[in-house]
């Protein structure tokens, strides 16, 4: 190519003022947001959606942690208590954790990181978020009809015989909502393959789009069995077909199977890109490449393509033969080795670099000592002979809100802080995000750490009320899910306040390389790029540069 | 009341295996969730952000393979001897003392092999290996008991086991760990060990009928005797010594006469027709509850 320069080398490294029109700007009407295409308005649409969603489920989470507080079932009826616990899982899950960083930073930051201008298909995108609304005010609806209470497992033949509630207009809900899943994993594949701008190739990618890849593939091909399987349960419930119900002659470690293939890879689906959210922040506010790229890259497809394998783990004392536990098990030991790497490179990315210790990179380390935390306990689980102790108990319920609070949540608030700046042109407060972060990190391990202990002293899970020996330490975690309350709730006051009184950030406060930083506009232009960038660098070329402090 | 339990009392055979495993795992993770913490806050510092000093990028093939491969052999490691524990336990003991369990919303029923019943309560033997064979009513539960470490899924329409050998006396906590629907958490009791003469001693008190002689009560009264009289085979099979046989059925197909193949043949009896007979039997499902089931595969299997 005889010319060299690519087109963000136009764009002045450090330009504090907001561009005139942005894509926030250009058009103010309530229908040119709800009739969108535009991919950074649906990632804000989203946004605004899963924050909604996760408020509801974090409330859900306290009404129940204060009913924990005395053994006795005292202030709830079991009936109400099962039934938060239940929407609690069902709001976090499906319209929390799955949507979290593909639909809001993946949605925004993929096409502008591979130098596109717009996903593949930005009508389906906008379909996908209608869908995702359709079934989470559905959801809500299923809250005021008399909720579910059969765990957000829905165990046969509890869910299709037993069950006191409206059964069949949830499981609807996670059906439709699984929809939303598909069609946003299925553009971010066709967008990666087909999108990238001239020189992107696939290992100048940011590993933020290779986590998405990977958590696409297993949306795409995982999703339609949960789909399956509830819809069956609504088949046998409705019908009395007899799928899964003994009485009726069905098969009730069948619909174990089904779930779990689905759901032990939706823990991907939702841990996989808040790995990509902490690359990017590592490398740049370690100013360094990642080390090892090509093994974080490729460590993300290999959990996607062993999560499939392992599902048999949540079922040891299922009834399921040994030998099939024996594989599982070896398997889940195996899945564990790929996390550990990325862990190790992202620690060895700040050597020799040039560490800049800001927000978004205290919610990364915030991270990495959980997540840690979080995976390690996974170990205990993974082997099957701890598994029968701990199995359904606080253990499990402590392992998970490691991996998902104290991993995924860090991680997309880590992202949230990072990306804020382009999102929204703004600055937010940095003393006040990391008085946040610190005081999300303290309750968040005050809540949950008691947890690891209660399930090791035998408290089962799922339990309205308990053996007095389990109270101290059930006090505990709610003095610690207060506090965590608190930590959740800081955020959404100082970004607001940036909104209307922050300074403007300039299109690269961080100092960040990468074409969403260097060649877009903060808040970008409502086509991304003035022209399709040509890229002639890799996406992490902070070596060798002097860098400019912040 | 406020004294922090951290260790929970131990009292089984497996108890002993599963918790130095336990603890070996947690100062394994312990150590390496803060060394990783501890490294990455030092570079984090060593490497601070310095005005003038560029970043170097740095790859190490040799150090990245180091850190795939030692993990893996770890896990590995980690995974043989949760599996060597497991194999053990899986392995049922000879001479066990039997007891049968029927889990249902919300409660546990125990039988002993002497027709004692128990609810929501195990009264058993120290230093004796005790099998109990389990099946549920109606959802699934599952026995748990955590000072013997040991818990087992109990599922309807199957027969689920699972062994303990308890190794002091005392009271021990029972719950119901498979969520099982609004009153899932009352689903709780305790098991009693008692050292053996105190507990033949309180095996002898008032009795029952033992299954056996229930269930052969139940052959009589629900009118099993009128298609399966000893030493008449005309209209239904024989069931002496039938018990652990392979049975061909209508199909070709062939099934091992087990517990669940005879609850199958007793609820659902048209699912396998055996050789050489129509489908006359009618189903009993409406008409016995899990514990006829058991007394009447009781007595089946004491006609072998
Ligand atoms: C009306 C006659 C009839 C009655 C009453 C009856 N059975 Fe049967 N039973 C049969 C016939 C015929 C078969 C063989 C065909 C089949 O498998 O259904 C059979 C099969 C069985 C088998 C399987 C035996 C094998 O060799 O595989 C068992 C076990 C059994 N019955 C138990 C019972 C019990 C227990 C009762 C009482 C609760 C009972 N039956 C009542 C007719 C009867
Ligand atoms: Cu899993
Ligand atoms: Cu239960």
């Amino acid at each position: 190519m005889a010319n060299e320069s690519t087109q963000h080398h136009d764009i002045p490294e450090r330009d504090y003022h907001a561009p005139k029109s942005n894509y926030l700007n250009w058009q103010h009407t309530v229908s040119s947001w709800l009739l969108t295409v535009d991919h950074k308005r649906i990632g804000v649409m989203y946004l605004i959606a899963i924050s909604v969603f996760f408020m509801v489920g974090g409330i859900f989470a306290g009404l129940f942690r204060l009913e924990l507080l005395t053994p006795e079932g005292d202030y709830l009826q079991s009936d109400t208590y099962n039934r938060f616990f239940t929407l609690h899982a069902v709001v976090m899950i499906f319209f929390f954790l799955i949507p979290s960083v593909p639909a809001t930073f993946g949605n925004f930051f993929i096409p502008l990181m591979i130098g596109a201008k717009d996903v593949a298909f930005p009508k389906l995108n906008l379909l996908s978020w209608y869908i995702y609304m359709i079934a989470g005010v559905m959801g809500v609806t299923l809250i005021s009809l008399g909720g579910l209470d059969t765990g957000w497992t829905v165990y046969a033949p509890l869910s299709t015989t037993y069950a006191n509630t409206n059964v069949f207009l949830a499981t609807i809900t996670i059906f439709v909502s699984g929809f939303s899943s598909i069609l946003t994993g299925l553009n971010f594949i066709v967008t990666i393959h087909k999108m990238r701008a001239p020189g992107m190739t696939w290992f100048r990618l940011p590993l933020f789009v290779w986590a998405h890849y990977a958590t696409s593939v297993i949306q795409v091909l995982g999703t339609p069995v949960v789909a399956i399987s509830v819809l069956l349960i609504g088949i046998e419930r409705i019908w009395g077909v007899g799928i899964f119900d003994p009485a009726l002659g069905g098969d009730p470690i069948l619909f174990q199977h089904m779930f779990w293939f689905y759901s032990h890879p939706a823990v991907y689906i939702m841990i996989l890109p808040g790995m990509g959210v902490i690359s990017e922040v590592i490398a740049c506010f370690a100013r360094n490449r990642v080390f090892g790229y090509e093994f974080i890259a490729f460590s993300s497809i290999a959990i996607a393509i062993i999560g499939f394998l392992v599902w048999g783990h949540h079922m040891y004392v299922s009834g399921q033969s040994m030998y099939a536990g024996f594989v599982f098990s070896l398997l889940t030991m195996l899945v564990a080795v790929p996390s550990a790497i990325k862990i190790f490179n992202w620690t060895a990315t700040l050597y020799q670099g040039n560490v800049v210790w800001d927000t978004p990179m205290l919610y990364a380390v915030g991270f990495l000592g959980l997540f840690a935390v979080g995976g390690g306990t996974g170990l205990f689980l993974g082997v099957i002979g701890l598994d029968v102790p701990l199995h359904d108990t606080y253990f499990v319920v402590g392992h998970f809100h490691y991996v998902m609070v104290g991993g995924m949540v860090m991680a997309y608030l880590a992202g949230l802080h990072f990306y804020w700046p382009k999102i929204t042109g703004k600055a937010y407060p940095r003393l006040m995000a990391n008085i946040a972060a610190i005081i999300i990190f303290v309750g968040f391990n005050f809540t949950f750490f008691p947890q690891l202990v209660l399930g090791w002293m035998g408290m089962p899970r799922r339990y309205h009320s308990y053996h007095p020996d389990f109270q101290i330490l059930n006090i505990l975690s709610t003095t610690g899910a207060t506090v965590l309350g608190i930590g959740f709730i800081l955020p959404v006051f100082y970004l607001l306040w940036s909104l209307v009184y922050g300074k403007d950030a300039g299109s690269n406060p961080w100092g960040a390389r990468g074409l969403e930083w260097e060649a877009c506009t903060s808040p970008p232009d409502p086509h991304n790029f003035h022209e399709i960038p040509v890229v002639t660098k890799e996406c992490y070329s902070y070596t060798g540069e002097e860098t400019v402090s912040v | 009341m406020f004294n922090i339990p951290l260790i929970p009392e131990h009292a089984s055979t497996f108890a002993a295996k599963v918790d130095p495993l336990f603890w070996f795992l947690t100062i394994f993770v312990a150590i390496f969730c803060v060394a990783i913490t501890a490294i990455f806050i030092y570079l984090g510092l060593r490497y601070k952000q310095t005005p003038g000093r560029k970043s170097e990028h740095y790859e190490n093939m040799a150090l990245e393979l180091t850190w795939s491969v030692i993990p893996a052999i770890i896990a590995i490691g980690i995974f043989w001897w949760g599996t060597v524990i497991y194999f053990e336990y899986a392995n049922m003991p000879e001479d066990t003392y039997d007891v049968s369990v029927v889990g249902k919303q919300w409660m546990w029923k125990v039988q002993h092999p002497n027709g004692k019943t128990e609810v929501n309560h195990l009264t058993m033997p120290v230093g004796q290996a005790v099998k109990l064979t389990m099946t549920s009513q109606d959802v699934l539960h599952d026995f748990y008991i955590p000072a013997f470490r040991v818990k087992q899924d109990v599922i309807p329409a199957r027969y689920t086991t699972m062994w303990f050998e308890a190794t002091k006396t005392g009271e021990f906590p029972l719950f119901c760990a498979e969520y099982c629907g609004t009153e899932h958490s009352t689903m709780v009791g305790g098991v009693t060990v008692l050292p053996q003469a105190e507990f033949t001693a309180w095996l002898g008190g008032e009795t029952g009928m033992t299954p056996v002689e229930a269930g052969a009560a139940l052959f009589q009264q629900m009118g099993c005797v009128t298609c399966h009289a000893q030493g008449d085979a005309s209209r239904g099979p024989q069931l002496n010594g039938k018990f652990g046989t392979e049975e061909t059925f209508t199909d070709g197909s062939t099934a091992t006469i087990d517990e669940e193949y005879i609850r199958e043949s007793i609820m659902t009896p048209g699912m396998k027709i055996v050789q050489g007979y129509a489908p006359l039997m009618p189903t009993f499902a409406s008409q016995l509850s899990e514990d006829d089931i058991n007394n009447l595969i009781a007595y089946i299997k004491s006609l072998s």
